[in-house]
């Protein structure tokens, strides 16, 4: 499903040059749940970003759905983004101005979708997470559990094959961290969806299909 | 989707309510300005009560001697006796409405001091000028001739003097204890139109100086043409006989113009003999247009920019879910729209509101201002067009941040 080959990536500043990625070849099957590891600082998010096609690698190729990224335009990899891929972040991302039902509606926003499906589709992933009673709250009036569950349900919406979360319970206690690390569960086991998730639990790590471990930028495990 | 952008645009307008009030403030306010400032300038400039067809007129009021070697200079308003002297005598001006300056007189009313601003006309004055009668005539050449003390008063002048009697037709009222028997009177004009405001009107005849043998004096006119195409040969006949005319001791040029309306009013405020200053004033008016607009729109740019800014980690998301570049700027420039749409109507509303206002307060007597449509047509594409150019650039330069990037600005 994801294919990276060889990459690398050096981020320059005007004294500095850091290689956050050195040379990392990784094969992901379709339907795996993948959890990457490592002290902080050592690229994790930078290969998770290059993987999501939010950040272009400085060398190397990435093959997503057996389709070659590397010349697509802008207009193609919002819609590739938009079909293919969700995103979770660490610190939920949520936009403050809208309301929790039209955060989750926003990646359908981009798509043919009527405004009643739209909101059919939203319900329905906020329900998945447990939500349902939530749908006007703006999200600063949501705890930080909940927020994330807002999250989920936003990068679940558009029914992606790949779901990207860096760090999803990084910000939670573990009893809510463990019903978020069930969603996720259920959700590559009911509906294939292939995951890549960064962690630094390593019992939610066990969790998981495998488990890569970076250091320094490398792969060691 | 483009009902969407105007979903999100309200939603994000309704949460930022400080910048949206300072936007709409700005746009707002500068268009009720530029409104009310427009329907003055419309007030002055446009054919209105009582002097309709300016299209076939030219307006004399300055004469100016010179003594180019000395360079002295004299200037004043024109005298009677160069108009019946000279003007009249013009093949092209089919008819000539002449009046004197406003002068103040004193009426008493229940032992309380009236000032009634007269003026000495013709009798053609009542032809080239459209006054509305509310009841009686104005004076004939035949109480012209006899010199009667007859007089055509406003209707404002008839109630502060007459109160709220019905009929004032043969009555006398007495300025500067002189009696005038009125014969006349018309509607109020308002006082942008100085040459033709006034409270009351007097046949020329009763006047001390009608007969002052000299260039200069108190008077000024309206030339009549025939027609609209026939005004460029009355300026050049009138240009042709003001060459001839005898030049006065100690000066060797003599400067007196026949203006279309507007020309005549910049001469006097910024021109001369020579040059009718209008270039000066429309630059002048142009530049202070253009000034007062370009100030809100670099601010509204400036505010556009730091609003978006501060949205960086909406736009990162936006993007990772499927947002390309384009579809940004889309949705930015409809907020800006919708926006600066907001502003234009608010800034009608406010300008119906201050134009009400102004001619309740009657500010300046008689004035009754009025919106203009044209305007405020233009107005509101200028509103939409300043909403673009003020999204566009902050729109553009945000949609090309990369994502990562915009995520972690928060
Ligand atoms: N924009 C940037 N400019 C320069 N260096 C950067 C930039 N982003 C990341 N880095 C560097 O790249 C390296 C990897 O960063 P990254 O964010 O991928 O780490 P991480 O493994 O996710 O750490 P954490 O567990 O703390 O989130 C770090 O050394 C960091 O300093
Ligand atoms: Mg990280």
């Amino acid at each position: 499903m994801i294919r990276l080959q060889n990459i690398e990536k050096v981020y320059r500043t005007d004294t500095v040059e850091t290689l956050a990625i050195n040379g990392i070849s990784l094969d992901i099957a379709k339907g795996e749940f993948l959890s990457i590891m490592g002290p902080s600082g050592c690229g994790k998010s930078t290969l998770l970003n290059i993987m999501g096609l939010l950040d272009e690698p400085s060398k190397g190729n990435i093959k997503i759905d057996e389709q070659d990224i590397s010349r697509f335009s802008d207009q193609k990899l919002a819609k590739f983004r938009n079909q293919k891929l969700g995103f979770i972040f660490q610190s939920y991302h949520l936009i403050n101005d809208l309301r929790v039902l039209d955060n989750v509606e926003l990646p359908l926003l981009y798509r043919t979708s009527s405004a009643k499906e739209r909101k059919v589709l939203a319900t329905a992933a906020l329900e998945k997470v447990g939500l349902s009673n939530r749908l006007k709250h703006f999200p600063t009036q949501l705890s930080g559990g909940q927020r994330q569950r807002v999250a989920i349900a936003r990068a679940i919406v558009g029914n992606p094959q790949i779901i990207l979360a860096d760090e999803p319970t990084g910000n939670l206690d573990s009893a809510m961290g463990n019903e978020i690390m069930d969603i996720l569960i259920n959700l590559n086991k009911n509906e294939g969806t292939t995951i890549v998730m960064v962690t630094h639990d390593e019992s939610m790590a066990h969790k998981t299909h495998r488990l890569v471990r970076l250091f320094d930028g490398s792969q060691v495990q | 989707m483009l009902k969407n952008y105007f979903k999100i645009a309200l939603a994000v307008l309704k949460r930022r309510k400080f910048f949206t009030f300072i936007s709409l403030f700005g746009i707002s306010f500068t268009l009720t300005i530029l409104m009310v400032a427009t329907a003055f300038m419309d007030k002055i400039l446009s054919p209105d009560y009582p002097d309709y067809k300016r299209i076939r007129s030219l307006y004399v009021s300055t004469m100016e001697y010179k003594n180019t070697k000395e360079g002295w200079m004299n200037r004043s308003d024109v005298s009677f006796y160069f108009f019946e002297h000279y003007v009249s005598t013009l093949k092209t001006v089919q008819k000539m409405a002449i009046s004197s300056n406003a002068k103040a007189s004193n009426a008493y009313v229940n032992n309380k001091k009236l000032v009634i601003e007269y003026k000495y006309t013709n009798a053609d004055y009542w032809n080239v000028l459209e006054y509305q009668f509310l009841e009686g005539k104005a004076f004939q050449q035949r109480e012209i001739d006899n010199a009667e003390l007859v007089a055509v008063i406003s209707e404002e002048t008839k109630k502060a003097y007459f109160g709220d009697r019905k009929t004032v037709i043969g009555k006398y009222i007495s300025a500067d204890n002189i009696n005038y028997r009125v014969i006349g009177v018309v509607e109020n004009v308002s006082k942008t139109l100085y040459n033709f405001s006034g409270d009351m009107y007097l046949p020329y005849t009763i006047s001390k100086d009608y007969k002052d043998i000299d260039l200069m004096g108190g008077y000024n006119a309206i030339l009549l043409a025939k027609s609209e195409a026939n005004v460029p040969k009355m300026k050049k006949e009138f240009d042709q006989m003001v060459k001839k005319l005898p030049l006065p001791k100690d000066f060797d040029k003599i400067y007196c113009n026949a203006d279309p309306f507007f020309a005549n009013i910049t001469r006097r405020i910024a021109g001369d003999g020579t040059s009718n200053g209008l270039t000066k004033v429309v630059s002048i008016i142009s530049l202070f247009t253009l000034l007062f607009l370009l100030l809100p729109t670099i601010n509204l740019v400036n505010i556009n920019i730091t609003r978006i800014m501060e949205r960086s980690s909406e736009i990162g998301v936006r993007k990772a879910f499927g947002a390309s570049s384009k579809t940004l700027v889309y949705q930015f420039i409809v907020e800006n729209l919708v926006l600066t749409f907001l502003g234009g109507v608010i800034g009608i509303i406010l300008s119906v509101i201050v134009i009400h206002l102004i001619n309740g307060a009657n500010l300046i007597s008689n004035m009754h201002l009025s919106m203009n449509f044209t305007v405020l047509f233009y107005s509101l594409i200028a509103c939409i067009f300043f909403g673009l150019f003020s999204g566009v650039y902050p729109a553009w330069r945000m949609s090309k941040l990369n994502v990562v990037k915009a995520l972690k600005a928060q």
